[in-house]
């Protein structure tokens, strides 16, 4: 268990609340995704804001930023005084809130202290930029947070931590030179996961800038989803689940199995540590991948067997989500083999080309960028792969193109159901039912998914793991690699959950539920060893 | 790149079924015929001012053989285009083999066919060093092309040492200018025959479908499989040996080999292969729109 840390400062005696939430709720269409919260945030405190995908917290955030209109009767009091809502975009600059986003919002190409004053620039009347007074001004700005940045560096060559740091030094100096000079208050720092990808020597020096912060006085909001974070470093925390408050805690006075209790809603049955015998026997499994590792997992090993439906999930950053790609040949590995059948495969050295002469098959996420060609027609989309197989002595038989692109529609039950509309008219459930079929068209050995419902209305959804069944109970080895619980308790035989880029539990048959899943994402979190993945190499992306 | 991004998804499907609402229709329509209408307007506009010398037959002849180089060219553009590539260098490559003809054949005297054989090998090797420079290096294919333009040009100077050659084979303006079928010269039958065969490359067979691929969505390529470095080293190969041959017609459309002029190409061929391509994208009939687009 770690150490609670001697976070933040005492909060200024006396001193309204930063921000106080009364009752701020949002509805979409009719549905009511956040649902009267009251929040106070205080002063030189570090503020935890915890719960899982669609509980609500993001929602919260945008509303503070202005980007979502809350509906009437939400009020928001800062440093005392009541604001009048909807806030207009960007207002937030002048109430002394900044925000850091997990992408950072750095432009690589330019320098540290071309980063550190692009929201100034454009603000600023001057002429001419005095660029040895901004470097001085960036040096001193930099000693006070005891971080070691140089202001000509080029963003690019710095690593993911350096970058963090920039971003968050940057907030701050934002959120101090940009308030309106009729507003006074101590200001809040909003920090939206920014750890998620940093190697645990950049999360320490994350924290320690996050206290010198709080040690200001300004207030800190730190959004996770990582449970040892938030109770080393917060001094309170919120939690929210389904749109509502459930609870806002003394972070030190609360227990792990409390707090997780509170992200996921119920009360789960106590669960021994217990691990089930290793998976499928390496002899009859289609992929066995031995030591698999890039800049963020280590050392995986799992084997994957014929008509199977390997799940493997994790927190945000754990490292899950990147092997379907790295299997794939999409990103490189470090090391890693792969075997299937007679053959052993470097996965370092695998490409798209060689994994798809083996017979896998690739279904991405982002299926408008890295799926299918939005403005390119369905029929053209769905047949890709399969190309080939129209080409006569006088160029592609078109007609029976069509024709089997028809059936292939049909079959899939794509509405509508015309082979010349473009690719990005259809809806996403059926852009994802058209990948499944441009891909199961090939008639893979292997099928490897990373958020196959993602964006997916409920009945495509149904539709979609119907297909994925059909795929396996055919002979097919699926491995999806997915953040939605549910989704996994409903299709998959085997659950592998993520921590730090490895391995860390395994769930088989009744233990597959989403309770049980979220449970042991949340809680896999006794990190007496913790030891992250490869120290140092992550490229803050 | 620089294709058109339908917002809406009007389709030849809803034109083809009539699916649309009726003003859809007519502003589809008017879309799609828009360049017809232009070229009607302008024989209208220069036969009533010039009656006696616009509408004549050997006008239309003219303007069919003249425009033969710049549909050629555009051809050529429109393959790396496709890809996702610029290639400025064509306008270049078209000199280059334009000025080896005058070099080689007018003052050298070699064999013209033999001439023709070199340039387009010349031609090929030229896009395979654009290519190199693009895919192996990483360089942006507008910089690649445009310097290796610049340097075709200067080649160009030095070659024919700044001074127009003429003389060139009549066997190749015979066979290019002077010899006519139906009436119109046989480079006019020569750019619609690689026009037509540039459309069934693109309509009619696997490796146009993935070049469009390559060219609309890198990441899904790679992602699918394509070979996404050969494609797009291929297409400007392909670019190269195309717009040699245009520098070939040109050299037998005007008998000399002049070291300026082909200059003058690029921006034409870029304005007919965009008009081309904004079209495309919309309509079937790709050849007749792109025909017009460069007259």
């Amino acid at each position: 268990m770690a150490v609670p840390a001697q976070a933040g400062g005492a909060s200024l005696a006396g001193a309204p609340p930063v921000v106080e939430a009364r009752g701020v709720s949002k509805s979409f269409a009719g549905v009511r995704v956040l649902d009267s919260v009251d929040l106070d945030v205080l002063p030189g405190e570090i503020h935890g804001l915890l719960g899982e995908n669609g509980s609500g917290k993001s929602t919260f955030i945008k509303v503070l930023a202005g980007f979502h209109d809350p509906d009437p009767g939400s009020a928001l009091r800062i440093n005392g005084e009541d604001v009048p809502l909807p806030l207009p975009p960007g207002a937030f600059r002048d109430y002394g809130m900044s925000f850091v986003h997990q992408d950072l919002g750095l432009i690589t190409s330019l320098s540290v202290l071309e980063n550190l004053r692009i929201g100034t620039f454009s603000r600023a009347r001057d002429w001419a930029i005095g660029w040895r007074r901004q470097r001085a001004e960036a040096r001193s700005l930099f000693d006070e947070f005891s971080v070691d940045l140089d202001p000509t560096a080029r963003v690019a060559d710095l690593d993911g931590t350096q970058r963090a740091l920039l971003a968050i030094v940057r907030a701050v100096h934002e959120m101090r030179t940009l308030r309106g000079s009729t507003r006074t208050g101590p200001g809040m720092l909003i920090l939206d996961e920014p750890t998620v990808f940093l190697p645990e020597t950049g999360r320490r020096q994350l924290f320690s800038l996050m206290r010198e912060i709080a040690g200001g006085g300004a207030a800190v909001l730190f959004v996770s989803h990582d449970l040892d974070e938030v109770r080393e470093i917060t001094d309170r925390a919120t939690i929210f689940r389904d749109g509502r408050l459930r609870a806002t805690v003394e972070t030190r006075s609360v227990s792990d199995t409390e707090l997780v209790e509170l992200i996921i809603g119920r009360e789960l049955p106590e669960h021994g540590g217990e691990r089930e015998d290793v998976a499928p026997t390496a002899a009859d499994a289609a992929v066995v991948v031995e030591d698999l590792a890039d800049e963020r997992v280590a050392s995986v090993s799992f084997a994957l067997g014929e008509g199977e439906v390997l799940g493997m999930t994790g927190l945000l950053g754990s490292g899950f989500e990147r092997i379907p790609y790295l299997l794939f040949g999409a990103f490189p590995a470090a090391t890693g083999t792969l075997r299937t059948g007679d053959e052993t495969l470097s996965l370092p050295a695998m490409d798209p080309v060689k994994a798809i002469a083996h017979r896998m098959a690739l279904i991405p996420a982002d299926r408008q960028n890295n799926g299918s060609v939005g403005s390119i027609s369905v029929r053209d989309n769905a047949m890709l792969q399969i190309i080939d197989r129209y080409t006569t002595w006088r160029g592609l038989s078109r007609p029976q193109l069509a024709r089997d692109c028809q059936e292939t529609l049909d079959r899939f039950d794509v509405r509508p159901p015309i082979p010349g509309i473009a690719y990005q008219s259809l809806s996403g459930g059926n852009q994802q039912k058209v990948l499944l079929a441009k891909w199961l068209g090939a008639d893979p050995r292997v099928l490897l998914l990373h958020e196959p419902t993602q964006g997916v209305d409920i009945g495509a959804r149904a539709q979609i793991y119907e297909v994925v069944h059909d795929a396996a109970r055919s002979g097919c080895a699926v491995l999806c690699a997915s953040s939605d619980y549910e989704q996994l308790a409903a299709i998959c035989d085997r659950v592998l959950i993520f921590d730090r880029g490895r391995v860390a539990r395994e769930l088989r048959g009744a233990d597959i539920t989403k309770d049980r899943i979220a449970h042991e994402c949340y809680t896999l979190a006794d990190r007496a060893v913790p030891a992250g993945p490869t120290e140092g190499e992550g490229d803050g992306r | 790149m620089t294709r058109t991004k339908n917002s809406e998804p009007v389709t030849d499907v809803d034109v083809a079924s009539g699916r649309s609402a009726g003003g859809t229709v007519a502003r589809s329509l008017a879309q799609r015929f828009s360049i017809v209408i232009a070229l009607v307007v302008v024989i209208a506009v220069f036969g009533s001012l010039r009656p006696d010398t616009f509408l004549t037959t050997s006008t239309l002849q003219g303007i069919l053989g003249s425009q033969a180089v710049l549909v050629v060219l555009t051809c050529a553009l429109l393959i790396p285009l496709t890809a996702g590539d610029y290639d400025l260098s064509v306008a270049g490559v078209l000199m280059t083999s334009q000025m080896m003809i005058g070099v080689l054949n007018a003052q050298q005297g070699m064999n013209i066919w033999l001439v023709i054989v070199l340039c387009l090998v010349a031609g090929a090797v030229i896009g395979f060093l654009n290519g190199w420079f693009v895919l192996l290096f990483g360089v942006d294919p507008f910089i690649v092309t445009l310097g290796t333009g610049t340097i075709l040009s200067g080649l160009v100077l030095w070659m024919g040492d700044s001074t127009t050659i003429s003389g060139i084979s009549t066997g190749l303006t015979n066979w290019v200018i002077v010899n006519r079928f139906l009436g119109v010269p046989l480079a006019f039958w020569y750019g619609l025959i690689i026009t037509a065969g540039l459309w069934y490359f693109l309509e009619y067979t696997a490796a146009g479908r993935r070049l469009l691929f390559v060219g609309r969505g890198r990441a899904v390529s790679r992602l699918s499989g394509l070979r996404v470095t050969r494609i797009r080293w291929a297409a400007l190969v392909a670019s190269a040996t195309l717009a040699s041959l245009a520098g070939i017609l040109y050299a037998g459309t005007t008998g000399a080999a002049d070291p300026v002029s082909g200059e003058a190409f690029l921006l034409p061929t870029f304005a007919a292969a965009f008009l081309g391509s904004v079209c495309a994208s919309r309509y079937s009939r790709r050849k007749e729109v792109r025909e017009s687009g460069s007259l």
